[in-house]
């Protein structure tokens, strides 16, 4: 295949994954904008497979079967409820492809390139292979904090962000001394010593921030599998790879800025790490009785109530109650109810995970509401049903200046006439802060497992 | 502890301080009960309803008071008709009343009670914050009162509320003014709304709008920048311009409703003279004026306290009592009131009585302590609107001078970052600037794209994102023929993971979006 029409494909398929994302505008477009991702991939890579620089296809189709094989393996088995789980791997992939590209490059480098164009092309490996590490480690730890194998707690190493400093430090005077090193034996070993260095950074990173931030820690893991991707097509002189790598890099960097905002937190602040344990406790010393009430207490109310708004949070994932939750909203629409559901930016451990969760269990989109569309309805709400959710409906955001969460955008469901919140217990959530809704004279508390509640209301209510 | 409830001697006074549905819980409490005998009468309680309640009935009024520890009254204490003395005098050192004191009007009364040593603590000083909502008796007798305000001027207005078009003709709807929007206004304005009136509502405090609108009435509003929320969320006085303009709105409607039922109050001070003798004449005959303050002097320049007066075919109800004339419902109110702030008293449910003045609601509550006088209060932490107001005003400055900086910022990295590229340009060859030129464009595209990516789907945007940032798979291709082994197997390594993305990646959004529906 001649060079041109590689190249043309290559436009092709940057127009097609452009296409792809503009159509998740709408959930209606959606999916024509992933069967256009799909076409593009398939066009790209068949396009490189047949150009002139590929000659070995046994190896190629074979490890490329392995790899779809495993792709699809996960994809169907993968519930709902653990995509951030499957996201974050992804991305972990994606760095280290980067990572191993970066080396087969610097490797395999041709000499001719002298000069500027040589010392801008090692700075290109070095840089992609730097980027691909820290998303790679990064995006484990995040996988193994959202899968539970890591304790989600931040952990904070004392001089943390000297050690982070030494370490960037080290990896610039690595790379002066890489670029422009004349022996590739001595390169090689400066681009592993400098990758393990990227390694331990994107770990520690990753470690320090606490379970609240993993909206935040895999939408920036997003943007970095991205700029990781974009390096790699400098690094290749593969424009398809930098427009590719350039558009996921500021699509994750654009969730990342809005998770940071829903959550009132500058994004240094959350990479820093270390959320809620500077505050220590909350100032406030909440006084007041908690009302507890039972499954037909709750019934009871809802079956009174005309307006209802269900506030899923990440509690609602953990029991797996979407499917309950729906049944009862279905009850309650027979019976002639309004019932719609907010949700929070940071709900759930990533950007939109309550959405899904919602779309699995059949809840039609438009039944489902941002925190800025339903906010103000709050007041002429009857009953509002918290399930699993905590920070994000912490009064204190609002009302206490000194509160850690203080200025965070929360869905207002102390000023419905009445709130059930689903808990397991009066602990406190990621922020580490009391939260007085519970403790609202307008507030009833239903304790248990979110799923085994909410089978008990729907019992009742049928 | 024992309970002891007097009958009401006050003329007219129908409540009573508790009713047998909460003697139980008051028992539960670890407290005992006693009722004078036909203390509830009035307001529909017989004497063996308490009994059957678990309450004793006592018919002497001096052992009532003497072997009681608590004494809960809707009044306060005043010369016993029957007994030919003060009811002050039964009070001794131990003894605990709760009632309606008054003590900003009433130093008299605070100087007898005080010398009897007793604790007095008065409902109407029970601070207003959102955990003493429970306990604010104020609230529950405003909300009766409101009630009862529309149901007395439906007494005395000759046409039906609601319009209706029947065989016999069209009638028009009644049009009712309500003036000053508290409690007592919005009782009002859902009674007349739900009896199908035409509703407006005025208050100088524009915060009270949207509860206003929330009832489907319309809020008047004068063209005029003044607040008018005072310390607690009362209303305050306001300027001589504002007074003016509210003067002429009431007098243009006074020409225009049928019903103005004026609640307007100032705490301490004498009601605000709202509606003047013109503006009565101006009405049209058979209107009818319900003024609530008429206790603290009316809205109205013609109300008599107390009484209904008929000036120029306009009736005034000034009655003073409304909530006495609504006896029963009242009186639940008070006594569940009366039963929260018992519940905060006795902590541990045993019967015994805990004065902790380190609790803002308990301290607000406590007039007279063991005949030392504690009124007024230290100002509470928290009232219901200052923080609010606070609130509202400092978010404007934060903003805009953030992004005063901003743009500055902003200005400042943009001059940055072309020097870079100048600085960049001079060093680095062409074909980088023309991969470059193509990063930062793609760098736009995706903003722009992606900002339109509605939240619901962020999740498959990631994971949509992922799948195409597998496109890194290509480097790995261009790289897999090659001689060196070492090459091949990072790079194979390198398609396994890569299309593993490729194909997880687009599959998993596949079956996530074919979820979305309507």
């Amino acid at each position: 295949m001649a060079p041109g029409i590689v190249t043309a494909s290559y436009i092709i398929a940057a127009v097609l994954f452009i296409l792809s994302l503009g159509g998740l505008s709408h959930p209606e477009t959606a999916r024509r904008g992933n069967a256009y991702g799909m076409a593009g991939m398939v066009i790209a890579i068949t396009a490189t497979i047949l150009g002139s620089q590929v000659t070995d296809y046994v190896v190629l189709i074979m490890v490329m079967l392995i790899g779809s094989t495993l792709g699809v393996i996960a994809a169907r088995r993968v519930q709902m409820t653990e995509m951030p789980e499957l996201v974050a791997i992804l991305h972990s992939f994606v760095g280290l492809a980067a990572v191993l590209i970066g080396f087969a490059t610097y490797i395999g480098g041709d000499d001719h390139l002298q000069g500027a164009e040589r010392t801008l092309h090692e700075v290109e490996i070095y840089l992609g292979v730097l980027i691909g590490a820290v998303t790679f480690t990064g995006s484990v730890i995040a996988f193994g904090k959202l899968r539970g194998l890591i304790d989600g707690k931040p952990m904070l190493i004392p001089a943390r962000h000297w050690i982070n400093l030494i370490l960037a430090v080290v990896c610039i005077w690595l790379g002066t001394e890489f670029v422009g090193g004349e022996s590739m034996g001595t390169g090689v070993l400066l681009l592993l010593v400098m990758t393990f260095i990227a390694f331990t950074y994107g770990v520690h990173m990753v470690m320090a921030i606490g379970g609240a931030d993993m909206p935040v820690v895999v939408s920036m893991l997003n943007s970095y599998s991205g700029w990781a991707a974009a390096a790699t097509g400098f690094m290749l002189s593969n424009d398809l790879l930098i427009v590719t790598g350039a558009l996921v890099g500021s699509s994750g960097a654009i969730l990342s800025y809005i998770m940071c905002r829903a959550m009132n937190r500058h994004f240094l602040a959350v990479i820093a790490g270390g959320f809620g344990t500077s505050g220590g406790g909350s100032g406030v010393i909440i006084d007041g009785e908690v009302e507890s009430v039972m499954a037909e207490g709750a019934a009871e109310l809802l079956r009174e109530a005309r307006q209802v708004v269900i506030v899923p949070g990440y509690g609602m994932a953990v029991a797996h109650a979407q499917n309950t939750v729906f049944e009862i909203t279905k009850v309650l629409r027979d019976l002639g109810k309004t019932v719609r559901f907010a949700i929070h930016p940071v709900a759930g451990r990533m950007p939109g995970h309550m959405n899904v969760l919602l779309a699995e269990a059949h809840v039609p989109y438009d039944m489902v509401f941002e925190m800025d569309e339903i906010n103000e309805d709050f007041p002429e709400t009857d009953v509002v049903l918290v399930i699993g959710a905590n920070d994000i409906v912490n009064p204190s955001a609002q009302e206490e200046p000194d509160s850690p969460i203080a200025g965070m955008p929360v869905l207002e469901v102390w000023k419905a006439g009445t709130a059930v919140v689903l808990k397991r217990s009066m602990a406190t959530g990621y922020a580490g802060v009391d939260n007085p809704l519970f403790f609202r004279t307008n507030t009833r508390m239903l304790f248990g497992d979110a799923k085994q509640s909410l089978d008990a209301v729907l019992a009742v209510l049928h | 502890m024992k309970i002891a409830v007097p009958r009401e001697v006050h003329a007219g006074e129908r409540r009573v301080a508790t009713t047998p549905e909460v003697v139980k819980p008051l028992i539960d409490l670890g407290f005992e009960v006693v009722v004078e005998s036909g203390a509830g009468t009035a307001a529909n309680f017989s004497d063996a309803a308490y009994a059957h309640a678990g309450a004793a009935v006592e018919t002497d009024v001096k052992k009532l008071w003497d072997e009681a520890d608590i004494i809960l009254k809707v009044r306060a204490p005043e010369q016993h008709p029957d007994l030919d003395s003060h009811e002050s005098k039964f009070l001794r050192k131990g003894h605990t009343l709760i009632a309606f004191i008054w003590p900003g009007q009433n130093p008299d009364l605070m100087e007898t009670l005080a010398a009897t040593g007793a604790t007095v603590l008065a409902m109407d000083s029970v601070p207003r914050i959102s955990r003493a909502q429970q306990m604010d008796a104020l609230s529950s007798m405003a909300n009766v009162g409101g009630y009862r305000a529309i149901i007395e001027a439906a007494n005395h207005f000759g046409r039906f509320f609601t319009g209706q078009i029947t065989a016999a003709g069209k009638m028009p709807p009644a049009k009712v003014l309500i003036i000053g929007a508290g409690v007592a206004g919005l009782s009002a304005v859902g009674t007349a709304k739900s009896m199908g009136a035409i509703v407006r509502a005025f208050d100088t405090r524009l915060e009270v709008k949207e509860q206003v609108e929330s009832m489907d009435a319309e809020f008047l509003e004068l063209k005029f920048a003044e607040e008018g929320v005072g310390e607690g969320g009362y209303a305050k006085t306001m300027s001589a311009e504002f007074i003016k303009a509210e003067m002429e709105l009431f007098a243009e409607q006074a020409r225009e409703v049928d019903i103005i039922v004026t609640t307007a109050l100032i705490p301490g001070k004498p009601a605000p003279r709202l509606i003047t003798a013109d503006m009565v004449a101006s009405m049209k005959s058979g209107s009818v004026i319900v003024d609530l303050a008429a206790e603290q002097g009316g809205n109205c320049e013609l109300t008599r306290p107390g009484e209904v007066v008929e000036r120029n075919d306009v009736t005034i109800i000034g009655y003073t009592d409304l909530p006495s004339r609504l006896a029963t419902q009242s009186s639940q109110l008070y006594a569940t009131n009366l039963r929260h702030l018992l519940t905060e008293l006795a902590p541990e449910a045993d019967g015994t009585l805990v004065i902790d003045m380190e609790d803002e609601v308990i301290r607000g509550a406590t007039v007279i302590k063991d005949g030392e006088v504690t009124w007024p209060p230290p100002p509470p932490k928290l009232s219901a609107a200052p923080p609010k107001k606070v609130e509202a005003e400092k978010p404007p400055p934060g903003p805009a001078g953030e992004r005063k900086k901003n743009t500055w910022g902003s200005a400042l990295l943009l001059v940055l970052g072309a020097i870079a590229l100048w600085g960049l340009g001079r060093v680095a060859p062409p074909e980088f600037m023309s991969h470059f030129t193509v990063f930062v464009l793609a760098c736009f595209v995706g903003y722009q794209v992606v900002w339109n990516v509605t939240p619901a789907l962020h999740t498959p945007l990631m994971s949509e994102t992922n799948a195409i940032s597998g496109i890194i798979v290509i480097g790995a291709l261009l790289q897999i023929s090659t001689d060196s082994v070492l090459i091949t197997v990072l790079a194979a390594l390198a398609i396994v993971i890569a299309t593993i993305n490729v194909a997880g990646g687009f599959l998993v959004t596949q079956r996530m979006l074919r979820m979305f529906r309507k």
